[in-house]
């Protein structure tokens, strides 16, 4: 039996309040008005798609090890890195390189589902896989899509031991429906009219495929208990649902309200959404729409009551902070050209010969542990920290990247640059041992205080915008 | 411990040029403007010189690299020049580099001059830039304030000292040396300050407000050195001799192993302890007359003071709020002003700090001058916190 071992979700702590927005908008774009309501995530200015894929990935990896994984499919249609291979950044950081295929897949909004299938086929052999997808798609100021796009991500691991959702089925369809699309010239997307979209695309491509899948798993529409498909138009879900004889009370919510549409994570994000309420016999169909359609169908088993807790969807919805400055969010996607000062302008130039040899401590945040004195210590060096050891040679690689720490000291620095001013940072402690000196994020004035505890999150550091966009990410910590 | 090279080495001549904002001047001015006075003061010829060196930190928005711009500028007999930089502790390298070919009978007469142009970045504060390689791949993006607000932080938990409390002492810190700096007309801050204007200016790095910051400055100091018994020979009376020159480097106990609570500075303790016995100090509260410290934050030199075991432990606090370190209290402390009104050009400032200890010392130092004292005593602390070096100079009359 092949199909879905775990999940994990991530979404961004920000959440853009869409009134303020078209608060902002409405001289230029009053028509808006009717999408003015909730809230959209929005990612901090140090995520991207890869840095919450990782985190995604390690929520859905809280059950099983990294090590074990064999395959990893990473799903964006906003990689970060057009040639260099996104998904194994996503290896590195989560400490698995050998033994380990690592592919990205992108190029349609049903990217994250294409990655489950291919993920879900290449773990029937037994090679544990995991599928992460993520999007931060950009939208031009004033638009619909500023306002119905979402920013996270989710990660399914696929396997065939202790199953949760095992698969029933799948059917593809691929056709060139341009609904919308995004040239390699472009940052956003460009679209055609809804209507046309509804009427010739949805209506005529997707029932049929969907009635084809349920011929071939052998279901009946009402056999569905969750019915999840993403699209920016809320009621084309459940006209698609109606017509081929799914009840409506299966169809799941879009998370428009609270989230948003997280492009080609979305279906996946929902996917997740869905199995932290199922029950053991719920089938659950997931349809995903782009240049033709994707749809799985799953049926969740008694393992599912089995897994360990994890932050999951809701948990990460749960750590939120709203976020009325439209400004910030403009700032924060470089729309707006903010006079940053002289101290943004440094050299952000990374040595990739050094990056590569320091891999495991940048990416994986790995430091050592001395075998003389069992003191725990980042960066691993050659001679030991401890005054009182100092043994040479002495250490192991000690992964540190899922330890809890606390603040030693801290401070909120107005004079460094920070695309979001003050700048947080201070020394943080291991209880096993180790400490550095780490900058903070997703952090508040009231949450930072010496001794409070942190977790370590993957971020990016800087952006090598001289050098057409090298990000350097690296670990770090925030308020648990 | 080895003997040391207290009285082997006597202060010949010393200058400091004006400090500040030397829109009108670049570096090699700055030197010349130092090295002048120097030369003068110390009455010899330029050839006598044997040996130099020329301290600076960040030479790249300067001068740049090497011995070279110093051989270049003054036009020195073709003597050896070494360039050193050891951060904040460059300008006490360098002396200590002076001292040393004397003490060792390997020179005569030799020049310690540091210098550092500051004002030509274009941006207030020092020039940034995180490190090699490797560590702007991970370093935390930070900045000298913030760096040193996290020793306040550390300070209040450590010794359970209150905000309000620790904000009224490093104020105090401030306000002192203002109030000193107000009488050095070579100081580049010479304004005496309010203690509300103190306590109420804006934010850099918390807890650390705009006047718990140093001045970032332009500014060059010289020293010229010799052996006692030449500078007797030359007919100079009050000669001001070197007691002791130590200075200790960080190897990352601090920033990696957790037995460090962040409170304090583990190297000034150690290089002071060390200077104290070279020196022949017994009980340095007693026998120091007066100090120039590493002030480049209000709290920096809070916690040195209990660094350089004068007070106690978590008590300095207390010493400063009682006026200890003001310039009419038992020891004085920044009786030029400081790095804070004199800003700190990095290479020049452990040598500005030897020429108010040598001016006090023979009774020149005009206004600010304190009654007859002997034992002066100089420290820098290059780095953060975390990471230092500790460089710790006593002078002295020579008896």
């Amino acid at each position: 039996m092949v199909g879905i071992v775990a999940y994990g979700a991530y979404v961004p702590r920000l959440r853009l309040n869409r009134q303020a927005v078209y608060d902002a908008n409405k001289w230029f774009a009053a028509g808006l008005r009717g999408l003015a309501k909730g809230e959209r995530s929005m990612a901090n200015w140090d995520e991207d798609s890869i840095t919450m894929a990782v985190e995604a990935s390690r929520d859905c990896l809280t059950s099983h090890k990294a090590e074990d994984v064999r395959n990893i499919y990473f799903a964006s249609t906003t990689h970060p890195f057009k040639d260099r291979q996104n998904a194994g950044v996503i290896g590195t950081a989560l400490n698995v390189e050998q033994n380990l295929s690592a592919t990205d897949i992108g190029g349609s909004l049903k990217a994250g589902t294409s990655a489950l299938i291919a993920g879900l086929n290449a773990s029937k052999e037994g090679a544990p896989t995991l599928v992460a997808a993520a999007d931060k798609r950009m939208a031009r100021v004033a638009s619909s899509n500023e306002l119905n796009y979402g920013d996270g991500a989710a990660a399914l691991l696929c396997g065939t031991e202790n199953v949760i959702a095992k698969l029933v089925g799948h059917h593809s369809v691929s056709m060139d429906f341009v609904d919308h699309f995004r040239g390699d010239e472009s940052d956003f997307d460009y679209g055609w009219e809804e209507r046309w979209i509804r009427d010739e695309g949805y209506s005529k491509i997707v029932p049929p495929a969907i009635k084809a899948a349920l011929a071939a798993c052998k279901l009946n529409g009402s056999d569905i208990t969750h019915f999840i498909m993403p699209s920016l138009m809320p009621a084309v879900p459940k006209q698609m649902a109606k017509m081929v004889g799914i009840g409506e009370g299966a169809v799941r919510d879009l998370l428009g309200a609270t989230l948003g549409d997280t492009g080609a994570a979305h279906a996946l994000v929902m996917l997740v959404d869905a199995l932290e309420g199922a029950k053991a016999g719920d089938k659950i169909m997931v349809v995903a729409f782009g240049q033709g359609v994707d749809i799985l169908v799953f049926e969740v088993t008694a393992e599912k009551d089995k897994l360990p807790a994890r932050k999951g969807l809701s948990g990460w919805m749960a750590r939120r902070k709203e976020e009325k400055n439209y400004m910030k969010f403009l700032a924060f996607n470089e729309m707006l050209p903010i006079d940053k000062g002289m101290r943004a302008e440094f050299d952000k130039k990374t040595a990739l010969s050094v990056l590569w040899r320091k891999r495991d401590m940048i990416y994986g945040l790995v430091g050592g542990k001395c075998k003389v004195c069992g003191t725990v210590q980042f960066p691993r060096s050659q001679v030991c920290v401890n005054p009182n050891c100092h043994a040479m040679d002495s250490q192991d690689p000690y992964a540190m990247a899922g330890l809890e720490c606390s603040v030693m000291s801290f401070t909120a620095d107005s004079l460094t640059y920070s695309p979001d001013p003050p700048a947080y940072y201070g020394m943080i402690t291991f209880p096993e041992g180790g400490r550095f000196m780490a900058d903070f994020t997703d952090s508040d004035k009231d949450q930072v205080k010496v001794g409070a505890k942190m977790r370590m999150t993957f971020r990016m550091r800087d952006n090598d915008q001289m050098r057409g966009g090298f990000k350097r990410y690296f670990w770090k910590a925030t308020p648990v | 411990m080895a003997r040391g090279i207290k009285d082997k080495v006597a202060i010949l001549g010393m200058g400091c040029s004006k400090f500040g904002e030397r829109w009108d001047s670049g570096a090699e001015e700055l030197m010349l403007e130092a090295y002048k006075e120097c030369l003068k003061d110390a009455g010899i010829d330029q050839n006598q010189l044997q040996a130099a060196w020329f301290s600076t930190a960040i030479d790249e928005v300067h001068v740049g690299k090497s011995g070279i711009p110093l051989s270049m500028t003054l036009r020195l007999p073709n003597i050896p020049v070494t360039h050193v930089e050891n951060m904040c502790a460059s300008g006490t390298e360098a002396f200590r580099g002076a001292c040393y070919a004397v003490a060792s009978g390997a020179a005569d007469f030799a020049l310690a001059l540091g210098v550092e142009k500051l004002k030509d970045t274009g941006y207030g504060g020092l020039p940034g830039g995180r490190g090699g390689p490797l560590q702007v791949l991970w370093n935390a993006n930070g900045t000298a304030p913030g760096n040193f607000a996290q020793l306040a932080t550390a300070y209040m938990t450590a010794h359970g000292v209150s905000g309000e409390d620790l904000k009224k002492a490093i104020g105090h810190v401030s306000w002192k040396s203002h109030q000193n700096g107000a009488k050095n007309p070579k100081a580049h801050l010479q304004k005496a300050v309010e203690m509300d204007t103190i306590l109420n200016a804006p934010m850099i790095a918390s807890p650390l407000g705009l006047f718990d910051c140093c001045g970032v400055s332009d500014g060059a100091a010289a020293a010229i050195v010799t052996t006692p018994e030449i500078a007797k020979a030359l007919g100079k009376k009050d000669i001001v001799s070197v007691k002791a020159l130590q200075l200790s480097v960080s190897n990352g106990s601090e920033s990696g192993h957790n037995s460090w609570d962040g409170s304090y500075f583990h190297t000034t303790r150690i290089a002071s302890k060390k200077a104290y016995e070279e020196a022949g100090i017994k009980s340095p509260r007693d026998e120091v007359s007066m100090f120039e410290v590493h002030d480049c934050f209000s709290v920096t030199e809070l916690v040195t003071m209990e660094d350089l075991h004068i007070s106690e432990t978590g008590k300095g606090w207390k010493d400063v709020l009682d006026g200890f370190y003001d310039a009419d209290g038992k020891i004085p402390c920044q009786i030029d002003g400081g790095l804070k009104c004199f800003g700190h050009p990095i290479g020049a400032s452990g040598l500005r700090m030897l020429y108010e200890m040598y001016l006090q010392i023979q009774g020149k130092a005009g206004p600010r001058q304190l009654k007859d004292p002997r034992i002066g005593m100089t420290h820098n602390l290059g780095g953060a916190p975390r990471e230092n070096i500790a460089s710790v100079a006593i002078v002295g009359r020579y008896e």
